[in-house]
């Protein structure tokens, strides 16, 4: 009897120590993610009680074509940051690749997949490239890729020759921003994802259960579940109602989580991460710096070659402003928002898409709201702004309580 | 492979850069289950000879016998490929990375199956290594799924020298491992070179301080200018004989152990 009282406690404690753990991993960990899903909500909030067309189905249908190409940008870009370096030539890469496929498509009639496999290639081309003039021939990444800015661009309209504009007619090509699933494609589409991440999430328990390192609570990843369950099936609520689920986002989605996976859970992300954190530990892990460093800047060029395209299919057309303008600095701007650290080392793909999102958001309402474009581009500089002077503040409170 | 010879033996060993004369005819050796401190003062060719052990620099003259084997070290893969570990005394840790990233960085566990074509991580094969390595070493951090950026100096320290333990290395060369530590951490990396020692390998440790030198290592090796200014019976010794090797003032004819290893031959 007095052992049966003596016991009972132990697990009541086991429950309450993994739920601080939980805690904490949630508020430490996750505070990135965590802080811009607030800032999410609170943009959200404040367009939604200006004007509530703003979270009406039809809008946050615009909302996820608009931000798609700047998501698939943004997912290069990420890696690089990983690095520690910045890719300041997406923007022109994007316009350019997206330029070589229309032109091959509709100029020289190739096949469109043909053209679009052109244009992808020309991106990877491009990125490795200026990745192997940084990581042979040691120019900063910075200066290099500027120099490409300013070359691609020129490339662009070299490429678009007197016509200036082209316009996209084929249906394949126009068919990757403009197809929507039907009601039951979409569900049985959002069914497969979260089964296979439910799937894969519990076999990975059980295989730490099995070899003893149960240290990782059951909770939080039942937790995680119902969470990419409830995103998902809210998500495809919302598409439903309008045109249905768009093939861009779910090729948005599907990058992100295919190099979010890449990052987190091969040999090659983690040597990303440790040529983030510290350059001098991975060279003498005996890690190929230079294999890393190219291939990084050519997956970058591939990405933005990808989300030209995506954009060149929305707006049907390839004209001399394609990858100008703002696209390099918000495709930039949205994964620091997110949390990724421009110094290296510190971020996951997922801040591609949230940022995108965020920036995505500010850009919709403020159109919606009949801002003029000025006013678009300080109030995204301010949130910017905000988003870094937070990350800036974590960092010290990291240094404070020890960790660098 | 003589059950008695030496673990690793240096027979004359000099390096020049240029007209600085940094080894000048130099005989080192260290025996298996054997803590040998490398003392002497700034340049006195400390660094230079451990990086000549670890193949970093390649000597002008000179032997070396691993297992009383002659061998010829031509780079540090060379080196690491003898069995010889060596830890910097800037640790080469990725601060971002967990305990588990960093012990294994740079030779992954790749996971069977499907998993094997993108070479992803066998993380939990690599976290259960790492508890059994760390439990070994009686090395205790918080989790070794924290940041390492997280843990403290003597913590960073212990993860470090375990690193250079998953090769299964015959010889650990530790580069000043307590400097810029407090005492109880100090302690902690201290008990971990003995239980090094246990295991059987041999360690060579740099230090500049004699108090901790004394405390774990079996013999003290003494370098003045690139020679050899004395090699000493950790028992057998005083600080102040040590001192006086390193700064080259005299203490009789004959300090009391030198040439201690001349009568072993």
């Amino acid at each position: 009897m007095s052992t049966a009282e003596q016991a009972a406690p132990t697990p009541g404690t086991v429950e309450t120590s993994r739920r601080t753990v939980f805690l904490r991993r949630f508020l430490s960990g996750d505070l990135g993610f965590l802080r811009v899903i607030l800032i999410l909500f609170v943009i959200w909030a404040i367009f939604y009680s200006q004007n509530d067309r703003f979270l009406s189905a039809q809008n946050l249908t615009n909302l996820v074509l608009q931000i798609t190409a700047i998501g698939l940008i943004s997912v290069g870009v990420v890696l690089v940051l990983l690095l520690g370096e910045i890719d300041l030539s997406v923007g022109a890469v994007s316009g350019l690749c997206a330029a070589v496929m229309a032109v091959l498509n509709v100029k020289h009639g190739w096949d469109p997949y043909l053209a679009i496999a052109a244009g992808v290639a020309a991106g990877t081309l491009i990125g490795f490239l200026q990745g192997s003039v940084f990581a042979y021939i040691g120019v900063p990444a910075f200066v290099v890729t500027l120099a490409g800015l300013l070359a691609w661009q020129g490339a662009l309209l070299y490429v678009l020759g007197d016509t200036g504009t082209i316009n996209i007619t084929n249906s394949k090509i126009v068919g990757l921003a403009n197809t929507f699933y039907s009601e039951t494609t979409s569900w049985i589409i959002g069914a497969v994802a979260v089964a296979v991440y439910a799937g894969v999430s519990l076999w990975g328990y059980r295989r730490r259960v099995a070899a003893g390192l149960a240290d990782q609570a059951f909770g939080p990843i039942v937790f995680r579940i119902a969470l990419v369950a409830a995103v998902t099936i809210i998500a495809i609520g919302i598409f439903t109602q309008d045109r249905g689920l768009p093939l861009a986002g779910l090729i948005l989605v599907a990058f992100v989580a295919g190099f979010q996976y890449l990052i987190s859970r091969t040999r090659y992300g983690r040597h990303i991460f440790a040529l983030g954190g510290n350059i001098e530990a991975a060279r003498r892990a005996g890690i190929n710096i230079a294999t890393i460093r190219v291939s990084v800047f050519a997956l970058a060029g591939t990405m933005a070659a990808i989300g030209g395209i995506m954009g060149a299919s929305r707006l049907l057309a390839v004209n001399q402003s394609s990858g100008g303008s703002d696209l390099l600095l918000l495709a930039i701007a949205g994964p620091v928002v997110a949390g990724t650290s421009l110094f290296g080392g510190r971020g996951t793909v997922w801040s591609a898409l949230l940022g995108a999102l965020v920036i995505g958001s500010i850009s919709n309402g403020m159109d919606l709201l009949n801002y003029d474009s000025s006013v678009k581009f300080m109030v995204t500089g301010g949130v910017l702004l905000i988003a870094v002077i937070i990350d800036a503040i974590a960092r010290r409170q990291r240094q404070a309580e020890g960790r660098v | 492979m003589n059950a008695n010879a030496p673990l690793l033996q240096l027979k004359g060993v000099s390096k020049r850069f240029g007209p600085v004369q940094a080894l000048n005819n130099v005989d080192f050796e260290v025996k298996a289950g054997e803590v040998v401190g490398l003392v002497g003062d700034n340049g006195a060719g400390k660094s230079t000879l451990v990086k000549t052990i670890a193949g970093i620099y390649s000597p002008d003259e000179g032997e070396f016998y691993f297992d009383g084997e002659p061998v010829h070290i031509n780079g540090p893969k060379a080196a690491v490929a003898l069995g010889i570990a060596t830890v910097y005394q800037d640790l080469a840790l990725c601060d971002n990375l967990d305990t588990v990233a960093n012990l294994f960085l740079g030779q992954e566990e790749i996971a069977g199956g499907v998993g094997t074509v993108v070479r992803q991580l066998d993380e939990v094969d690599m976290e259960h290594r790492s508890h059994e390595l760390l439990d070994q070493l009686s090395v205790t951090i918080p989790s070794v799924r924290s940041e390492v950026g997280t843990l403290s100096g003597g913590q960073r320290q212990q993860v470090a020298v375990a690193r250079s333990l998953l090769g299964e290395p015959q010889l650990v060369l530790l580069d000043e491992p307590t400097a810029a530590l407090g005492v109880s951490q100090t302690a902690q990396v201290l008990a971990l070179i003995t239980r090094l020692k246990e295991r059987g390998l041999g360690v060579v440790v740099i230090s500049h301080n004699l108090a901790d030198v004394f405390q774990v290592v079996d013999r003290i090796f003494v370098l003045r200018l690139g020679e050899r200014a004395g090699d000493f019976d950790a028992e057998q010794t005083t600080q102040e004989h040590v001192v006086g090797a390193i700064t080259g003032a005299e203490f009789g004819d004959k300090p009391a152990g030198h040439n201690r290893s001349e009568g072993d031959r």
